[in-house]
């Protein structure tokens, strides 16, 4: 299949048309505008539609309305705009309904810098708005994966009837990388048989979220935390890189992921059983990948680009088995694989053989 | 194999339009290929640098601590990337605008007064290719063939004018590096 | 025998569980008729953000969203966009919609979103408990002002249809009453000609209806709608205040 070459926002933006989103709202922001700028050239000719809103509030909530129709919607924006965004994904959450939103994230806290950064992990992981809901955050590494991810996130919103989440950083936004434009695989999704359209020839429909009574407020949440534990249980995703016969393992996701593949690499080429686990799904975090190891495994090393946040979900995982590092960069800066190379055998005092 | 290039200069002496020309090359070639913008506020007046990757294996780490190769167009460049080149590394500069300062001995420099040969052929703007050709002989991955076809996909459909001035732009870099062996 | 009052089929036969003598049954009642007139309950899409408004996702015959706090008109927004030939509307009180809600305000009526919104200005925050809103008169007691709004402090009650009237967007612009029946005949006829500009495609259409709250007044329904009469009209630029060309056809 013929490659083209795409930064990694406009492989998301491409695949957005070519999995049948007809509708974009969103507001230009630092390193996610490409996102934003491809679709108001190429998403009318496919059809649809862009409208920047009046600010990302407005945005996420037009893609309330819109994906309360049911069709197919979209949003992006980079972390201050994704903040602005999470009252509007509580709600899209307790509605249930199918909205992919994008985070290119950027280094923060407040205004911060537009450097690569996953200082958004928990935002984005743990709620973000309010109250007890989760999104599914999926976690490409490359341009290739930002447009297959991005397929899968429609039909993820739409088999559950809940927003996803793609989290990116700066750099997998702005790098250029060969995409195959694969077309959408055949999926078999639930009709939306709750859409608010008009109600010819059928009972009225209302797409509402809330109780002013306890008791069906309750009935509400025992209804989402099953739906979440489901979600939880079946859609687990990750990587694995010559981690089935290591002693020692990085975790990282996204550029972390990509870089400590090159870092296994090099241990490999000294003798050394190191090998990756790259959460592809951050939500639900991939604990069945740890599972097999974490009894054997004799140590980890988290890769970050924060202060350590996916570090506690390692920790929990394998059960605090086994000692687990941070190694990190900050600000819009990345390690290189020589730098958590380093991290691992210095934490974990691992020599090196001679003549390996 | 593997080709890790940084490009820098200021904002509109078509540094990144280099680090295309560079990655279609590849792409065409069907190596694995990655463009990696310096990006920020800088478009226009600054420096811009990017970095290009080309590999015969899968590229996994983007992050370039040493390149193999390198082209500085402006001064604050060569100042910036002199320390990023490997030993045994290739540096074009641009002395037509850039005083060699001190650099390790174990790069190479290839010094080309690339401003002055553009506006002899007429287009200033055309010192980024005369230091592509430059370059070019020092590369493990890439030839004038996958340039020419690169060159074509960019710019031969709309404007061919702009190929044939490229090109030439090229070979004039290519011959005047090898002159100066 | 003929039957000469009857519920408009714009309306379920959910009971209103509006507080006794509050004007918001008679504003469901007026939209529910037009509704029914124009004949387009099964092509109309009704959004609500939270407040006593937010109950009529059950009392109106057609579909209806429930939104966050302030943001119907951007719910709507989305609606309408993605189901262009379908009628939209949102019904939000003057705590939603000239408070939390005033971005997406200006902005559909800036970008003539073809949309219709029903401003329900009761000139505080009712089903909260009646604390102040932006449209709360001066001196006027609230659980958030007990010593009466002090305008030194927190300005004076902006009238927020008069905004809109200079948006070029907002086609058609009104501020009507329900508080007597020749009044009543007059809103309905307002919320009527907003429902048809939208139908028509001309641009976005606002109908603010002064309404009572006698719960959160602490006056009996009669005194309110007296109250209403007396402090709010003055206050509060009333009639037509916005008919563009295109829409004085209709
Ligand atoms: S609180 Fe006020 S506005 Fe709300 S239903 Fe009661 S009287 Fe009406």
């Amino acid at each position: 299949m013929e490659k083209v070459l795409l930064k990694g926002n406009e492989a998301i933006a491409e695949a957005a048309i070519r999995s049948g989103c007809k509708l974009f709202f969103g507001y230009p922001i630092t390193p996610s505008t490409e996102i934003v700028e491809y679709l108001s050239k190429n998403l009318p000719k496919a059809g649809g539609l862009v409208l920047q809103g009046e600010d990302e509030i407005a945005s996420i909530n037009m893609c309330h309305g819109a994906a309360a129709t049911g069709a197919r919607v979209m949003t992006a924006s980079s972390s201050p705009g994704y903040s602005l965004k999470q009252e509007g994904l509580s709600n899209l959450a307790a509605n249930e309904l199918p909205v992919v939103i994008v985070n290119i994230n950027r280094a923060g806290p407040g205004l911060g810098g537009l450097g690569p950064s996953q200082a958004d992990y928990f935002q984005c992981t743990k709620g973000g708005g309010h109250g007890d809901y989760r999104l599914i955050v999926l976690a490409p590494s490359k341009a290739q994966e930002m447009y297959d991810y991005t397929m899968n996130a429609f039909d993820l919103a739409d088999k559950y009837r809940t927003p996803v989440l793609i989290l990116a950083d700066g750099f997998l936004g702005q790098m250029m990388e060969p995409i195959e434009l694969k077309e959408r695989p055949a999926v078999e999704l639930p009709a939306k048989d709750w859409a608010t359209n008009g109600c010819k020839g059928r009972a009225k429909r209302k797409i509402c979220s809330y109780a002013l009574t306890n008791e069906v407020m309750e009935g509400y949440c025992l209804q989402w935390e099953k739906k979440f534990a489901g979600i939880q249980q079946a859609e687990q995703q990750w990587e694995e890189f010559y981690a089935d016969d290591a002693e020692y393992l990085f975790v990282g996701y996204g550029t972390c992921g990509r870089i400590a593949k090159d870092a296994v690499l090099k241990a490999r080429a000294m003798g050394l059983k190191v090998g990756l686990i790259r959460p592809i799904t951050l939500w639900p975090f991939p604990e069945k990948a740890f599972a097999p190891i974490k009894n054997t495994v004799k140590g980890i090393v988290c890769v970050e680009l924060n202060a350590g946040q996916m570090i506690e979900d390692v920790k929990l995982a394998i059960e605090c088995k086994a000692p687990v590092v941070l190694c990190n960069r900050q600000g819009g800066m990345l390690p290189s694989e020589n730098y958590i190379l380093d991290a691992m055998l210095k934490n974990f005092n691992i020599a090196i053989s001679e003549g390996v | 194999m593997m080709d890790k290039i940084v490009l820098a200069g200021f904002g509109g002496q078509g540094v990144m339009f280099i680090g295309k020309v560079l990655v279609y090359a590849g792409m065409l070639d069907d190596r694995e290929v990655c463009w990696i913008p310096s990006y920020g506020p800088e478009m226009r007046g600054g420096t811009a640098n990017c970095s290009v990757i080309v590999s015969e294996q899968e590229i996994n780490s983007p992050v370039i601590e040493l390149a193999d190769a390198g082209i500085v167009l402006n001064q604050p460049s060569f100042d910036k990337f002199r320390s990023h080149i490997k030993p045994g590394g290739v540096l074009v500069v641009n002395t037509s605008i850039v005083e060699i300062g001190s650099i390790p001995d174990t790069v190479r420099v290839i010094a080309i007064p690339a401003s002055d040969i553009a506006n002899e052929l007429g287009k200033p703007a055309l010192a980024n290719m005369v230091c592509l050709g430059a370059l070019l002989p020092s590369l493990s991955l890439c030839t004038m063939k996958s340039i020419e076809k690169a060159m074509n996909k960019l710019v031969g459909k709309n404007k061919p004018e702009m190929y044939e001035l490229n090109m030439a732009a090229i070979q004039k870099g290519l011959d005047v590096a090898a002159a100066m062996k | 025998m003929e039957k000469v009052f009857g519920r408009t089929k714009g309306l379920t036969d959910v009971p209103f569980h509006y507080c006794p003598g509050c004007t918001h049954g008679i504003i469901h009642r007026l939209i529910g008729e037009v509704l029914e007139e124009l004949d387009i309950i099964e092509d109309t899409i009704g959004v609500a953000p939270v407040g006593c408004t937010g109950f009529s996702l059950d009392f109106f015959s057609c579909d209806f969203v429930g939104a966050a706090h302030g943001r119907g008109q951007a719910v709507a927004t989305g609606i309408k966009r993605a189901l262009p030939d379908k009628i939209v509307f949102t019904i939000q009180g003057d705590g939603d919609i000239a408070a939390i809600g005033t971005a997406h305000a200006i902005h559909v009526a800036a970008r003539g979103e073809k949309i219709t919104s029903i401003m329900v200005n009761n000139a505080l925050f009712g089903m909260t408990g009646g604390q102040m809103a932006p449209t709360t008169l001066a001196g006027q007691v609230t659980t958030t002002s007990p010593y009466g709004r002090d305008c030194a402090v927190v300005g004076t009650p902006i009238d927020l249809p008069k905004t809109i009237a200079t948006l070029n967007g907002a086609v058609y612009v009104a501020a009507v009453s329900v508080d007597t029946p020749k009044n009543i005949m007059q809103a309905k006829k307002a919320i009527k000609k907003a429902f048809q500009v939208q139908q028509k495609g001309l641009g976005y259409a606002l109908v603010s209806v002064l309404s009572t709250c006698p719960t959160n007044w602490g006056l009996s329904p009669v005194d309110s709608l007296k109250w209403l009469r007396e402090n709010m009209m003055p206050v509060y630029q009333m009639g037509e205040l916005k008919v563009a060309k295109e829409v004085e056809a209709l």
